[in-house]
């Protein structure tokens, strides 16, 4: 890691972005690292949570948002239930995940993809027609062989149907992604 | 002599590894014991009464017990031994338990050592007499040595419970590290403001005499009876004629001293009042700067004061206060920052102390309440303030927490962004201590709605860049170094021993640990007693301590004062040195050993002969290692009865 000057590089417009969408003040985390210990995905992260925390804190915009660990959290809110100064945690990890998006970042492309491909597949279909995500995202990703062990397990339990079942009014949940994204660009 | 030995089990902690009913067993071998039993716990109130109880059926005329360290419980013993109508020095402990069970794991070896202890003490006890402490008129007059908060608060109690109070400040002007301080943790409330009345008080009490500008010169004596020579240093006022109208400060032509009341960051006149609250609200000439002594002319004070208060003739005086007890408040002095040249105090002039930094934002201080660095008067932007300055660090020797710094920055930074609301403040700290009633929230404050910006870490380096100082430095919490562009640099200087503590020290013959605060009688229960009798102890000179700690340790010395003197007449202890006139040959070596000036020479039938002062005698045994003669014993510590006990272990 670089030094960081913290008169220069402190970004306090990104620690009030966080703390405005997030709606946590994150000058209330004292570092006792309660997040990182009980986190379940500390032996993947590039940096732990109670760190993103910390740098969040300093105003350090670009290591945080080009952080691994923001798109490998899996929002379980281990940190937020054991945070003894009641943050959400695991919401600041998601508005760090939205920001990262927003600006063109993602550490780990594959999970962006995934949600990507699932979010398509619910726009399209009012719910998750699994087989249609898992083509989306495979031959996005290239990675054909993700998961297929899996593949033996569920099938005879018709549990991976190979045509969409649509939703009754799927084209209610489909006008909801159209609201979104015409209030996210305005 | 009937003798009983009493072997304490203390619950498991004696008994766990020591054979409690064997030893007792075995003592009754010994010569003049009669009776010898185990007790769960001799010092409870059953284990009292049993020994009461067996000295009057077995008309017993010694007890021994062996238990615990005789510091703990001795006097229990010798009360309950009193109790039973016997004398109470008939009585002597065996320490089973420090010196046995709880450093030694094998029970029969811990057993057998038991055993010898007890023989050791029965020896001894079979030579003891039975002694009578002598009594002593007390003066019931109280010298209260320092004025900052802790002495007032002693003072002002003293004087509120009816006794005469003799109050020596080495400055002019009482008030302390605290008339210093602009704004008080965790309540942020002006520190003149609460202190300010206090210090009326002092000057207004009947009951109280302040001497200031004045030094504890020799202290001669002993509880109850002490004559204290107090220098009273030379002002070159006259203050009984001095009203305090400032016609002097304002003339003075020597304007460019530096203040030692604004800590150096200021000029003052020569002739000066630290302060506009100063009590007593009194000029004073500084001679190694006044003209009139350093050239031998201006003479212009003189020619102003409307009362014609200034006298360039005046000496040191020494006056003599006989009082019955001391307590010593002499507070704090800060580490010497300049001895971490790598943040560049003394190099830098915008490197300053946190009391330094205290005058800018007091509104009495020399930049009027304004925050301006001293190099340029710039009001500083990004003010960064470095924590555990001369504290926690082994290789500066001071391992010790300062205690306050913590609380004190917190309450900096929240004063800083109230004086200028577009600064930062950045403190780098090692751990945040503030253990208090509504501290940490104090701390958390000054962090979540002031947006203090705490850095855990510490720093490595301050360097010029431009008009900026850049401080280096580590975020472990991040795990990088970081560093920041500073305006103003703030270092938590740690709490030392005030200059001159172990000199004091001596003249009060107390203890003082290495670092030169003042030792306690016990760390927990005895806090404000020192180990010599009639001298107590209250705020920072025992150790650093914040305003409300030091006010609480004053009213403790004050209430300990008050129970002391509130008995007319004091017993003295008995177990002092006695001299045999028929061996003493006069030679005079153990008055020139005595620490405590307890021997004095006398004339008996035309030969020189030494005799012990009883009141002053502490019974420390110096002299009769000393005297060639052995003719100056120590009662119950005579050469015959630690012969004895030497004598009963080798033949054990």
């Amino acid at each position: 890691m670089n030094i960081i000057n913290l008169t220069r590089d402190h970004d306090e417009d990104f620690v009030h972005r966080v703390e405005e969408e997030s709606g946590q003040k994150v000058s209330l985390c004292y570092q006792c690292g309660n997040c990182t210990a009980g986190c379940p995905y500390t032996f993947a992260y590039d940096i732990p949570v109670s760190q993103i925390m910390r740098l969040v804190q300093m105003g350090q915009k670009k290591t945080v948002l080009s952080s691994k660990s923001i798109w490998l959290c899996a929002t379980c809110e281990s940190c937020t239930t054991r945070c003894p100064n009641n943050i959400d945690v695991a919401c600041i990890m998601d508005v760090l995940r939205h920001m990262a998006r927003r600006e063109g970042l993602a550490a780990v492309p594959q999970v962006k993809t995934f949600w990507d491909s699932f979010l398509d597949s619910v726009r399209a279909h009012g719910r998750v027609f699994e087989m249609g995500l898992l083509i989306n995202y495979v031959t996005k990703t290239g990675r054909f062989w993700t998961d297929m062990d899996l593949g033996p397990k569920i099938l005879p339990k018709g549990k991976l149907a190979l045509k969409p079942h649509d939703i009754q009014g799927k084209e209610h949940v489909a006008r909801i992604f159209e609201r979104f994204d015409r209030e996210s660009n305005s | 002599m009937r003798i009983g030995v009493f072997v304490c089990h203390c619950g498991s902690n004696i008994e766990g590894t020591v054979d409690t009913a064997a030893v007792a067993k075995a003592t009754l071998e010994f010569p003049e014991v009669v009776y010898a039993t185990d007790t769960m716990y001799a010092c409870s109130e059953p284990g009292q009464d049993g020994i009461i109880q067996a000295i009057k059926e077995k008309n017993l005329t010694g007890v021994v017990v062996a238990s615990c360290t005789p510091r703990m419980h001795e006097p229990t013993f010798r009360k309950a031994v009193e109790r039973a109508g016997l004398n109470r020095f008939m009585f002597e402990m065996a320490n089973i338990r420090e010196h046995v069970s709880w450093i030694g794991k094998n029970r029969e070896a811990n057993t057998n050592k038991s055993l010898d202890l007890v023989r050791i003490a029965v020896e001894k006890l079979r030579r003891d007499a039975p002694l009578i402490p002598s009594k002593f008129s007390v003066n019931k007059r109280v010298m209260i040595i320092g004025g900052g908060v802790a002495g007032i608060q002693a003072a002002l109690d003293c004087a509120d419970g009816g006794l005469q109070v003799v109050l020596v400040e080495r400055e002019s002007t009482i008030g302390g590290k605290m008339a210093k301080l602009d704004k008080t943790f965790p309540t942020v409330d002006c520190s003149s403001c609460i202190l300010g009345p206090k210090m009326v008080d002092v000057a207004q009490h009947p009951n109280i005499t302040l001497h200031a500008y004045s030094e504890v010169d020799s202290i001669g004596g002993y509880v109850g009876n002490f004559q204290v020579k107090v220098k009273k240093k030379a002002t070159y006022v006259d203050w009984e004629l001095c009203t305090g109208c400032g016609a002097c400060i304002e003339k003075c032509p020597s304007k460019k001293n530096p203040d030692a009341f604004n800590e150096k960051i200021g000029p003052c006149t020569s002739i000066n009042i630290p302060f506009p609250q100063a009590i007593p609200k009194k000029a004073y000439i500084d001679a190694t700067t006044c003209r009139q002594f350093v050239k031998g002319k201006c003479g212009v004070c003189a020619k102003v004061c409307p009362t014609g208060a200034i006298r360039y003739d005046m000496t040191d005086e020494i006056v003599t206060e006989d009082v019955g007890a001391i307590v010593a408040a002499t507070g704090y002095d800060l580490f010497d920052i300049k001895k971490i040249p790598e943040y560049g105090s003394g190099t830098y002039p915008d490197v300053i102390t946190g009391l330094q930094y205290e005058r800018l934002l007091s509104a009495s201080g020399p930049t009027g309440g304004h925050i301006k660095r001293p190099s340029d008067g710039k009001e500083p932007k990004n003010i960064v303030f470095i924590q555990c300055v001369g504290s926690r660090d082994k290789s500066l020797d001071r391992p010790y927490c300062s205690g306050f710094c913590c609380m004190y920055t917190a309450k900096q930074t929240i004063l800083t962004k109230d004086h200028i609301p577009d600064s930062q403040s950045y403190v780098f700290y090692m751990d945040i201590r503030s253990p208090g009633k509504m501290y940490d929230e104090f701390t958390r404050r000054a962090m979540e709605e002031y947006g203090a910006r705490y850095i855990r870490g510490r720093v490595a380096m301050v360097y010029p860049k431009g008009d900026k100082l850049m401080v280096r430095g580590a975020d472990t919490l991040a795990g990088t170094q970081v560093e920041i562009e500073a305006d103003l640099v703030v270092l938590a200087a740690g709490a030392e021993a005030a200059k001159g503590a172990p000199q004091l020290a001596e003249k009060l013959r107390i203890s003082y640990d290495k670092y030169g605060f003042f030792m306690e009688s016990h760390p927990k229960l005895k806090p404000v007693e020192t180990n010599t009798a009639g001298v107590y102890l209250a705020g920072s000179c025992q150790g650093p301590k914040d305003i409300p700690q030091s006010v609480g340790q004053g009213s403790a010395a004050a209430a300990k004062v008050l129970a002391l003197f509130s008995k007319d007449m004091l017993e003295s202890d008995p177990q002092i040195s006695r001299v045999d006139i028929k061996r003493c040959v006069g030679c005079g070596k153990c008055i020139m050993t005595c620490p405590f000036k307890a021997i004095k020479e006398v004339e008996f039938r035309g030969q020189k002969k030494a005799e012990v002062i009883e009141t002053v005698c502490q019974g420390c045994g110096i002299c009769t290692s000393t005297c060639p003669q052995g003719a100056i014993q120590l009662s119950h510590f005579t050469d015959n009865q630690i012969l004895a006990e030497v004598n009963a272990l080798c033949q054990s």
